[in-house]
């Protein structure tokens, strides 16, 4: 399946900037993100290729303007839903639960 | 702060998706939280380019460990300890005065995190993808690698089986230097084929 994850050849990008003394982390959360996916992979429920289809399946306008770890991210949740350990309701509850214990 | 356009802030919800995501993986025992911690630690502080820097210096100083390298390169970077997640099938492509080798994966971001550790940003980045393949020698300039026009350049796609590692041409003028000394001038990006090494005396 062709999609927005296939740039090999594509026009207009821009140029690569490549970052100086790049960390390897930016982020608490992209420390996070990179761990729980590293770790769910551990069960075993899913492959390599099941992971990247996870990912290349974002609709192409959020693929190209979101980061990594947040194709990361979108790929996890969307294995964990498939595969019946999480819901998105109960994934929805939580951020819910969470962002208002993070504003009080 | 940089001006990097590749992690500018997440949407609004990512951070608290995170959150509720290892809440819940945790609080259902899908995952440990200590091995999360192991985990970061691994990558953050452990694995990384070093790792690839003593295959290539070892591969300059023993020609049979070369030959071994280029014939089974799995095999050979075992013999380090360095295996595992997301190195499994590992082929080494080596740099020669008529050839130069580059590393891409178009498709996602497929990169040797048990020789490189972690990938960049700029290699995870769209134009690094979109641009390795078209127009290799305009990406080199962008990092500062001029190549005669004579010189061959090949570019890998990385699959999410198949990794590659470049081995990078020995510097002039380091005949003699041990193989730390040698390691030192090994750095990730001239292993990925969009940096040459250091030359002895540079920092």
């Amino acid at each position: 399946m062709n999609g927005a994850h296939d740039l090999g050849g594509m026009h207009g990008l821009g140029p690569i900037n490549p970052e100086v003394n790049e960390p390897v982390f930016h982020a608490e959360w992209e420390r996070r993100c990179f761990a729980i996916t590293v770790a769910a992979g551990f069960l075993g429920e899913w492959n390599i290729d099941m992971s990247r289809y996870a990912r290349e399946r974002m609709h192409p306008t959020d693929y190209l303007r979101t980061s990594y770890y947040e194709h990361w991210l979108h790929g996890l949740q969307t294995l964990l839903v498939e595969r019946g350990l999480l819901s998105e309701e109960e994934i929805a509850a939580r951020m819910r639960v969470l962002g208002e214990a993070g504003n009080e | 702060m940089s001006d990097h356009h590749d992690h500018d802030e997440p949407l609004p919800d990512t951070v608290l998706r995170v959150k509720a995501l290892e809440s819940l993986l945790v609080e259902k025992g899908l995952v440990d939280s200590a091995a999360l911690d192991v985990l970061i630690d691994t990558y953050e502080t452990k694995v990384g380019p070093r790792n690839g820097a003593r295959v290539v210096a070892r591969a300059w100083v023993d020609d049979g460990y070369r030959q071994r390298l280029l014939e089974d390169a799995t095999a050979a970077i075992a013999e380090f300890g360095f295996k595992g997640r997301q190195s499994e099938h590992m082929v080494v492509v080596e740099n020669t005065p008529e050839r130069h080798n580059m590393v891409v994966c178009t498709l996602c971001s497929c990169y040797p995190w048990a020789v490189l550790g972690l990938p960049p940003v700029w290699y995870k980045s769209a134009p690094y993808r979109a641009r390795a393949v078209i127009e290799p020698r305009g990406v080199l300039a962008e990092f500062g690698v001029q190549l005669d026009e004579d010189v061959e350049i090949r570019v890998w796609d990385s699959t999410a089986e198949i990794r590659y590692l470049v081995l990078p041409q020995r510097p002039a003028g380091t005949e003699g230097m041990d193989e730390d000394a040698l390691a030192a001038l090994v750095t990730r990006d001239s292993m990925i084929g969009v940096g040459l090494p250091k030359a002895p005396g540079d920092g």
